[in-house]
């Protein structure tokens, strides 16, 4: 049935008038989400790289810039570092996190919660916090140093090791949600068949991600190649195109040839963007109307093998938090390694004490809860209504885009485009709601493909379905759509609290006096020489983000009992 | 603790001063000002009180991050800026801002009674001097000892190959400290001189950190041997414990002065002249002097914990905006020098 899943089904004459309607109120919803999309993230991003374009003083140079820059030798050395950097991360991220995710999904190995709350930790840290324990770890005063053999943890290895910790979570993500949709009858029919395991992963598990998959690359690799903090703390003398706009725009002021290399790495992203469209044509519904949920059925070799891998990678990881969580309550490293709580108390190292902290909190909250209404609620107009070809291209492009800006250049565009004096939404300057609206567009894309990918999966009959039996589009929507969905709807909000929680770049040139955040007085006390006390507000925050992680899992347990009782036999 | 007793007692005034507000009209409403800083946090809360201990009517609100980010920030921010008063950035970001015509001009009050070389060039005053820190070497003692490498005393010292490796210093094209360094060499050697002191430098270079303070905490912590960067970040580690001796130079030392300007186009002018006219009091440079050993104003000679002995002296002949608009030329030929081989270590 999958294969034949018609995209346009004939629908019974009477309902015509009704879809008539949702078809149109689908479109207004289509140009309600590109006008959000536009004003706050292609609007505030044209304002500064169109400075690519001028020079210091505002006129128009043509391609001035680019040519100077590109006349630059240490340039193309910065191309190839940030490209072999992104592609041996990628090359690395990809098979730990499927593995890990086809654990998660389709093994009946043990401690399956465990597993799935242990990979969260990364993006659950702020990313000093991995660069602090790798010092610690490997560092010229680290204990496992001899591991190296000599080598130096600064420079591209350390950046690598960093930028796998940092994306796993979010390669596992996607796939975990391209793989939890199966439809068993395909596995039964190929057993049935005579094929041999590794012929049906092959043949039907890798085709039925392979969406997943790709998504996953793309993400992983632009996130790395934007990137500028790892490289920052961790790099050494190796430069990436990410650490030249950092030297051009906070070390030389220059926001002109900062822009030009803002400018240089988008091109990622649409190449992403052009890749997704072509392999997208080809994506077939997994989950048909007809589909019978997969549940995976013990196998010892398999899951002990699944299992061991898991612990390995699961126990890195937790390495990795626990130098931190020790990190944190050190006296001085690595001179007096007595402890003390005394680095908590964090009114002594930054004036504003605990209230960033509580900034933060109701910063990430409100991300969460807003960016996960918008996000979803967009992908769904995108993935399920049908014509108007230009106007979902549109909004398809501009969901993809946040992705490639660094957080460097979204901060600096948003004080141009907002502060601007003939802006009438100036008023949301230096208040949280900038910060707000910030971080939903800057953590937009992973969050729509999280949304496209569980969406995908849904049979486009079920639509179909709804209206000949005259329901409408907003009560399939409410009744079908989401149910199925939240899961991937919960870790959405999970995704945006806790990225919100520790995003320091963009937002480091928005906050005002009262809403300064947890995330930035890290980076403060970390450079003022506070490490511990660095170390700790990064506990601190991965406790939080853990803890709402934590009600999160309860929460799905319960809601897996009432929504999610179909994907059982 | 002083500190956590300060902010109960700050927020127990507060608490008063609205309850005041409510009991009656009669109280004038406080003026609260924007100020952006590039000042040490442990700095704001006593400069704060003891501003606003003076002119109850006048609320200071901090915007502090980084030098580069602060500057970068108000750049941003010029078209419609959001700052009223600028107290404690470097003197070299704040030139910057009055030759693109951004700040007010205004001579405060008794600013007659400070050093010379704290003021800014032409009156009406764009600017007045704070402090002055000096670039020094930070030196760990127990690495050292590791190693036995010897104490440096000169900057053409760190050349030797005992250190191979073992220097870490700030990036000039990402960090004004590093520039300020290279700039300061320059000026103390000659050109000539000062390229081939930074080819044989370079050699032991191991890292070239992005941000100016890493220098001397990586130092402290003995992630690296010597640290280039500036004597309050080192006096401070030292306090904390860290076993590093702070060096001058004895060519003379790189060195910034923090400032104070007015924003052009300010909504208080009353109140940011007001905080102008006390940034460069008596009182205010006896405070600036708990953190710095060099204060503009004549006849104070502070000495805060492990400070290398107050010199005036050290300090190498700089002139600030000539060294603004050098900048582009000399990072240009540092980056085609240095930082293009980008060799991971």
């Amino acid at each position: 049935m999958t294969a034949t899943a018609l995209p346009t089904p004939a629908v019974a004459p009477a309902a015509r008038a009704r879809i008539d309607r949702d078809d149109l109120l689908m479109r207004i919803g289509i140009c309600v989400l590109i006008a959000w999309l536009i004003v706050t993230m292609a609007l505030p991003l044209w304002t500064l790289l169109s400075k690519s374009f001028q020079n210091q003083h505002g006129e128009f140079i043509g391609l001035a810039n680019y040519i100077r820059y590109f006349s630059t030798p240490a340039l193309f050395q910065s191309v190839w570092n940030s490209l072999y950097v992104a592609i041996t991360s990628t090359v690395i991220v990809l098979p730990l996190a499927f593995v890990y995710a086809y654990a998660l999904t389709r093994s009946c190995m043990p401690l399956k919660g465990l597993f799935q709350a242990l990979a969260l930790i990364p993006i659950l840290a702020p990313s000093l916090l991995p660069a602090i324990s790798l010092i610690y770890l490997f560092g010229n005063q680290g204990f496992l140093k001899d591991l190296l053999l000599g080598g130096s943890i600064y420079g591209a290895g350390g950046i690598i090791v960093s930028q796998v910790f940092y994306c796993f979570p979010v390669a596992l993500m996607i796939l975990v949600a391209a793989l939890s949709t199966a439809d068993a009858r395909l596995y039964e029919a190929a057993d049935a068949l005579g094929a041999s395991k590794t012929r049906v992963f092959f043949t039907v598990t890798l085709p039925g991600a392979k969406y997943g998959v790709i998504s996953a690359g793309f993400v992983v690799f632009t996130l790395v190649i934007t990137d500028f903090g790892i490289a920052k703390v961790i790099g050494g003398r190796f430069n990436v195109l990410a650490t030249d706009i950092y030297k051009q725009v906070i070390g030389q002021q220059n926001f002109e040839m900062g822009a030009v290399v803002g400018m240089i790495l988008l091109i990622p992203a649409v190449v992403a963007f052009a890749a997704d469209r072509i392999i997208q044509r080809r994506q077939v519904a997994l989950l048909s109307a007809r589909a019978v949920p997969l549940l995976p059925k013990p196998d010892t070799r398999r899951d002990t093998a699944l299992f061991v891998l898991c612990a390995v990678i699961g126990g890195l990881i937790f390495g990795i938090l626990a130098m931190s969580a020790w990190a944190s309550v050190i006296m001085r490293w690595p001179y007096n390694l007595s402890l003390t709580l005394k680095n908590y108390a964090f009114g002594d190292f930054d004036t504003n004490g605990w209230d960033a902290y509580w900034n933060s909190v109701l910063m990430a909250a409100w991300t969460a809860v807003i960016g996960t209404v918008i996000v979803f609620a967009g992908a769904w107009l995108l993935e399920k209504s049908r014509g108007f070809a230009v106007g979902r291209g549109v909004a398809q492009l501009l969901a993809m885009l946040p992705m490639a800006v660094p957080g460097l250049v979204l901060g600096l565009a948003y004080i141009f485009f907002f502060n601007a004096k003939w802006n009438p939404l100036g008023f949301l300057y230096a208040t949280l709601a900038i910060l707000v609206i910030n971080s939903v567009t800057h953590f937009y894309t992973v969050s729509h493909l999280t949304a496209t990918t569980a969406l995908k999966q849904m049979d486009p009959e079920f639509e179909a379905v709804s209206a000949s039996l005259k329901v409408s589009l907003w009560r399939t929507f409410a009744r079908v759509s989401v149910p199925v969905c939240l899961p991937a709807i919960l870790d959405i909000t999970i995704y945006l609290f806790v990225n919100a929680m520790t995003t320091v770049s963009a937002v480091i040139f928005l906050y005002s006096t009262d809403t300064k955040l947890a995330s930035v007085t890290i980076v403060n006390m970390d450079e003022a020489g506070f490490t511990a006390a660095a170390a700790a507000m990064a506990m601190t925050i991965v406790a939080t983000s853990a803890a709402v992680k934590i009600g999160h899992v309860l929460l799905t347990h319960r809601l897996e009992r009432t929504t999610q009782a179909w994907r059982r036999r | 603790m002083s500190r956590l007793s300060f902010r109960r007692l700050l927020t127990g005034a507060v608490a008063v001063a609205a309850a005041a507000l409510l009991a009656g009209p009669a109280f004038a409403q406080k003026t609260k000002i924007t100020v952006y800083t590039a000042l040490e946090n442990d700095q704001l809360g006593p400069y704060k009180q003891a501003f606003e201990a003076d002119n109850p009517d006048v609320e200071i609100a901090w915007v502090r991050d980084s030098t580069g980010v602060v500057t970068a920030r108000f750049l941003a921010e010029k078209d419609n800026p959001r700052a009223d008063v600028i107290w404690g950035l470097g003197a070299s970001s704040i030139a910057l801002f009055d030759s693109m015509g951004l700040l007010h001009a205004y001579s405060p009050k008794g600013v007659d009674q400070i050093k010379p070389q704290f003021r800014s060039p032409k009156a009406p005053l764009a600017w007045t001097g704070m402090d002055a820190w000096l670039a020094v070497i930070c030196y760990n003692t127990v690495e050292a000892g590791k190693k036995k490498a010897p104490k440096p005393a000169s900057w053409t010292d760190l050349t030797n190959p005992a250190y191979k490796d073992q220097i870490v210093m700030p990036n000039p094209a990402s960090s004004g400290t590093g520039y300020q360094a290279v700039y300061a060499w320059i000026n103390l050697m000659g050109e000539k001189a000062a390229w081939e002191f930074m080819d044989k430098l370079h050699q032991n270079v191991a890292v070239y950190t992005h941000s100016g303070s890493a220098p001397c905490v990586q130092a402290a912590k003995g992630e690296r041997m010597i640290g280039i960067g500036f004597d309050m970040r080192g006096a401070r580690e030292k306090t904390q414990g860290a076993p590093i001796d702070i060096i001058l130079a004895k060519e003379g030392a790189p060195w910034d002065m923090e400032a104070t300007a007015i924003v052009k186009g300010t909504k208080n002018l009353a109140a940011a002249q007001k905080v102008a006219d006390w940034a460069v009091s008596k009182k205010a440079y006896e405070l600036y002097g708990k953190y710095y050993a060099i204060v503009g104003y004549p006849g104070l000679n502070p000495a805060p914990p492990n400070y290398p002995p107050s010199a005036d002296a050290a300090m190498a002949k700089i002139d600030v905006i000539k060294m603004g608009q050098e900048r582009e030329k000399i990072l240009k030929e540092w980056t085609k020098r240095y930082d293009s081989k980008s060799a991971p270590k």
